[in-house]
């Protein structure tokens, strides 16, 4: 930081020195980035321009591929869309309840609608599956007493898991905003003569819109990019953009169409985010936060109270019960089990986890899918750490080159997880057989989240403390390792269990690269759901209720560790 | 012994600072005072090496410290909002320069216990620094300071944040603590008092450029400029022009309050502009008078501040009636 170098000049000629400062600055910044950067260019830009000049290769325009391409476009939007306003449907009333009601158990319901966002979506898949699905709890108990069969279809139980992942999304973004939204203001519509639906479509309405339209637009993004709830519930016959580039890159063998449909699946979540950012930032009529829960008084209040907390409670509360006791519960046959079944509690799911069975899955105990997952998941911390840490202290400087970079930082969060799997492929192809190119993926999507964990801890160490411990005698380095470090363990940990947490569950991207022997724990359950038999299904369970356990404890750290009001989403 | 040579800096394209030249010798206090803005803060930042002078030098004891790193030049800094490191407690952070020195655990215990004693806080060891009130950081900051012995100290606004009589009373103890250890300070500050108080010598900043230095008494005694006397509030600051020289060094100068007479060794040219000083407090014998309509009274202790319609002020004894015609007899000085 410090080289104490400086040109002994006689006379007083100005300026000279400052422009050689000014370099210095410019080279520190230099070293920061080197490492981050040039990761991103090999595993991002590379492989993205690799896709793009793949696109444009002349086989990729012919009717058949033409074809496949609106069918999924058409589907994307279609599913996203009618699951935004389901979300809408169910997150707008109770954004209302939180803001604005004051009830038992209130901070309990908001951290249960808050989980599930955080949650693998293998977990979210797998949990309603056990609850809604054919072999699920509801379905089998049906069946066993011989009351008519009941099953939802594939597509509604999609529709179910995207409004249990992006509830809390409306909930926090409308919430927000209405809790800003003085009474008063309402309160004065009606003195002034308005009733109550003008109040609304008047005042209340307009003052909403724009946290309204952002927190769609979000939804619609999450539900748009959507990959594993869509192939773990609804399989191969509905095909989103993202399941397409799935199915075309690993089971058909088509490159050249995967990556044109990944470069229209780019376009779209660009455009997307685009938009979202242009209404988040125009959110922004200056209205002073007020605190005016209350209890519900009326009754219709407390009727619209009591039937929005037994609704949201069971709509949250059932699958993820169900996962774990579907995991604990026999009830159905395994596959070629002659003998008659034993139904009931048990724990031979878990148990069948550390036995390597002829004619299983895998051919090794599939419990090594756990420790694969627990190595990636350690060199991710390590990786994203060693890359995050040198973008982040360059990031909170922000001179005009940062300004610059630091979008460019944050643009895999946009591209999603099986268009980087598809670079992978496409650019690395022949090492594929090396598990050392998983942890390389899980970091570049694990690597913003750490980014903008350090980011604000590092800005708010005032530069004067380093200044002070270099004048008590700290060398720079003796500067960071004293001041700096300290300072910022709390926000260490937290990135550091965030990347955990992203790689424990990242989905998309390693079901295109992992290797067969090397399957994580997300992978191992997308191959048991697919395979037939009540012990297949169960050791599903089993994983993806290992898997919600341990991401439940990475949650709980992450929010001990984290500075308060370092941001949403 | 510090001494500056010819120092420069500028900030964002504009003159910061410009030919900048000072000593401080061993033992003395050196007060810079300023306006904010005035680059003083810089001037001591550069001193510590935390930033580098665009040319000149800084030396200490003849060798110069261009390629001497801060954290090796043994020089105290103690910052306005006292910089404490809020991860650690009281001692820790008065140990935190001499762990760096690397000094047996036993050397340290005692040094920071030393120091802790100096400015009253022997009992706060353990506390946490942010549970401590702004005095008592002030003081941490201190005796972090003067635990490793520097060679030179250096005090940047060091009681800008604290209220008027805590100020007082740390600027009373920090006197004496100089005073003992005889360790050699720069201590920056906007207020003239603070100034007035602690110096051996004051240098006035402004526009970059070292305005007067002088002892305290010198500079209250000899503004020597308009800018001085009005940072100073030294009293009316007038502008004049000379009509003649009437005998000796007296001249008859023409000014918005009347005709006055100064005396000074000045070479003035009769219509020559000059700026006059006119003393606030009432002389019997002198020459000169300042008068007016008393338009506003405020008591102030031990005498009245009484300010006339056309802005001017005096100190009187009693207070006159509002409206009332005054004419005072005052010291005039001519700051050329």
């Amino acid at each position: 930081m410090e080289t104490g170098k400086h040109v002994y000049k006689e006379t007083g000629k100005l300026g000279k020195q400052s422009l050689s400062t000014r370099l210095r600055v410019y080279l520190s910044s230099v070293t920061l980035w080197l490492l981050p950067l040039t990761f991103l260019v090999v595993f991002f830009f590379f492989p993205l321009s690799r896709i793009l000049a793949l696109t444009f290769s002349p086989e990729v325009i012919t009717s058949q591929n033409l074809q496949v391409t609106t069918h999924a476009l058409r589907f994307t939007f279609y599913q996203a869309f009618l699951s935004t306003l389901l979300t809408l449907f169910l997150g707008l009333p109770s954004a209302y309840l939180f803001a604005r009601f004051d009830f038992r158990g209130k901070p309990l319901l908001r951290a249960i609608t808050a989980v599930p966002f955080m949650l693998p979506t293998v977990v979210v898949a797998a949990a309603f599956n056990s609850l809604l699905g054919p072999r699920g709890l509801l379905n089998t108990l049906i069946t066993n007493y011989q009351l008519p069969t009941f099953t939802p279809s594939p597509f509604a139980l999609i529709l179910l898991a995207h409004v249990f992942y992006n509830t809390t999304i409306v909930i926090r973004i409308v919430g927000a905003a209405l809790s800003n939204l003085d009474p008063k203001l309402e309160q004065t519509a009606r003195s002034l003569g308005a009733d109550s639906l003008r109040v609304w479509t008047n005042v209340t309405l307009p003052l909403l819109r724009s946290s309204i339209l952002a927190a769609s637009l979000l939804v619609f993004l999450f539900d748009f990019t959507s990959f594993g709830v869509i192939l773990l519930l609804g399989g191969s016959q509905y095909a989103t953009l993202e399941v397409e580039i799935y199915l075309q890159a690993v089971k058909l063998l088509n490159l050249p169409l995967a990556a044109f449909l990944s470069v229209i699946q780019l376009l779209c979540t660009l455009t997307f985010s685009i938009l979202y950012s242009h209404f988040i930032t125009r959110n922004s009529y200056p209205l002073t936060p007020r605190s005016v829960t209350a209890k519900p008084r009326t009754l219709r209040q407390k009727l619209f109270v009591f039937s929005l907390i037994l609704l949201l409670s069971t709509f949250y509360f059932l699958p993820l019960a169900s996962l774990p006791a579907r995991s604990l519960l026999r009830l159905e046959a395994n596959r070629g089990q002659r003998a008659e079944v034993q139904y009931g509690f048990t724990t031979d799911y878990y148990t069948e986890l550390f036995i390597n069975r002829r004619g299983s899955v895998f051919y090794v105990p599939p419990i090594r899918a756990a420790f694969n997952s627990l190595a990636y998941a350690s060199a991710t911390v390590v990786l994203s750490l060693l890359l995050g840490f040198p973008a982040a202290f360059a990031l909170a400087k922000s001179t005009r080159l940062e300004k610059i970079l630091d979008p460019l930082i944050m643009l895999p969060l946009g591209s999603s997880a099986v268009m980087l799997g598809l670079g992978f492929i496409i650019a690395y192809g022949k090492w594929l057989t090396s598990p050392l190119l998983v942890p390389f993926a899980h970091t570049l999507v694990a690597l913003p989240f750490v980014i903008r964990t350090l980011q604000p801890a590092i800005a708010s160490i005032p530069q004067r403390l380093r200044d002070a411990a270099s004048t008590l005698g700290a060398s720079p380095f003796e500067v960071w390792k004293n001041i700096d470090l300290p300072i910022l363990r709390r926000a260490a940990l937290a990135a550091a269990t965030f990347a955990f947490t992203v790689s424990l569950g990242e989905f998309g991207a390693t079901l295109l690269i992992a290797r067969p022997e090397y399957p994580t724990i997300p992978v191992a359950i997308e191959r048991f759901l697919s395979q037939p038999g009540g012990l297949n299904y169960g050791q599903a369970m089993a994983m993806a209720t290992l898997l919600m356990l341990l991401t439940t404890i990475s949650i709980l750290l992450i929010e001990k560790f984290r500075l308060p009001n370092t941001g949403d989403f | 012994m510090l001494e500056l040579r010819h120092i420069y800096k500028t900030y964002e394209g504009k003159p910061l600072l410009t030919d900048i030249s000072f000593t401080v010798h061993s033992g003395e206090t050196i007060c810079l005072l300023g306006a904010s803005g005035s680059g003083k803060s810089t001037l001591l930042r550069m001193i510590a090496g935390l930033e580098t002078p665009d040319s000149g030098s800084i030396l200490f004891n003849g060798m110069d410290l261009a390629s001497t790193p801060p954290h090796l030049r043994d020089f105290g800094l103690v910052f306005q909002d006292y910089a404490l490191f809020p991860h650690l407690n009281v001692n820790e952070n008065v140990a935190f320069g001499l762990r760096m020195r690397r000094l047996p655990p036993d050397e340290i215990r005692e040094r920071v216990a030393k120091s802790l004693k100096i400015v009253n806080l022997g009992e706060f060891g353990e506390r946490r620094v942010t549970d401590l009130s702004g005095g008592e950081q002030q003081r941490v900051a201190l005796a972090r300071a003067l635990a490793i012995r520097p060679r030179l100290i250096m005090f940047d606004e060091p009681l800008g944040a604290l209220d008027r009589f805590l100020r007082e009373d740390l600027l009373g103890e920090l006197r004496k603590i100089l005073h003992k250890t005889q360790i050699p300070a720069i201590y920056v500050t906007h207020d003239q008092e603070e100034a007035f108080t602690i110096a051996d010598r004051v240098l006035i900043l402004h526009e970059g450029r070292i305005f007067r230095e002088g002892t305290p008494d010198d500079v209250w005694a000899n503004p020597q400029s308009a800018y001085v006397a009005r940072f100073l509030g030294l009293g009316n600051v007038l502008e004049g022009r000379i009509k003649e020289k009437t005998k000796g060094q007296r001249w008859k100068v023409e000014s918005d309050a009347g005709i006055l007479h100064v005396e000074c060794g000045h070479k003035h040219q009769e219509g020559e502009k000059v700026h006059l000083l006119a003393r606030p407090f009432e002389v019997r014998d002198e020459a000169n008078v300042i008068s007016g309509t008393a338009a506003d009274v405020i008591f102030q202790q031990d005498r009245y501040k009484v300010t006339f319609e056309d802005g001017l002020f005096v100190y009187l004894d009693a207070p006159p009636k509002m409206g009332e015609k005054l004419a005072v007899r005052v010291k005039v000085e001519c700051l050329a």
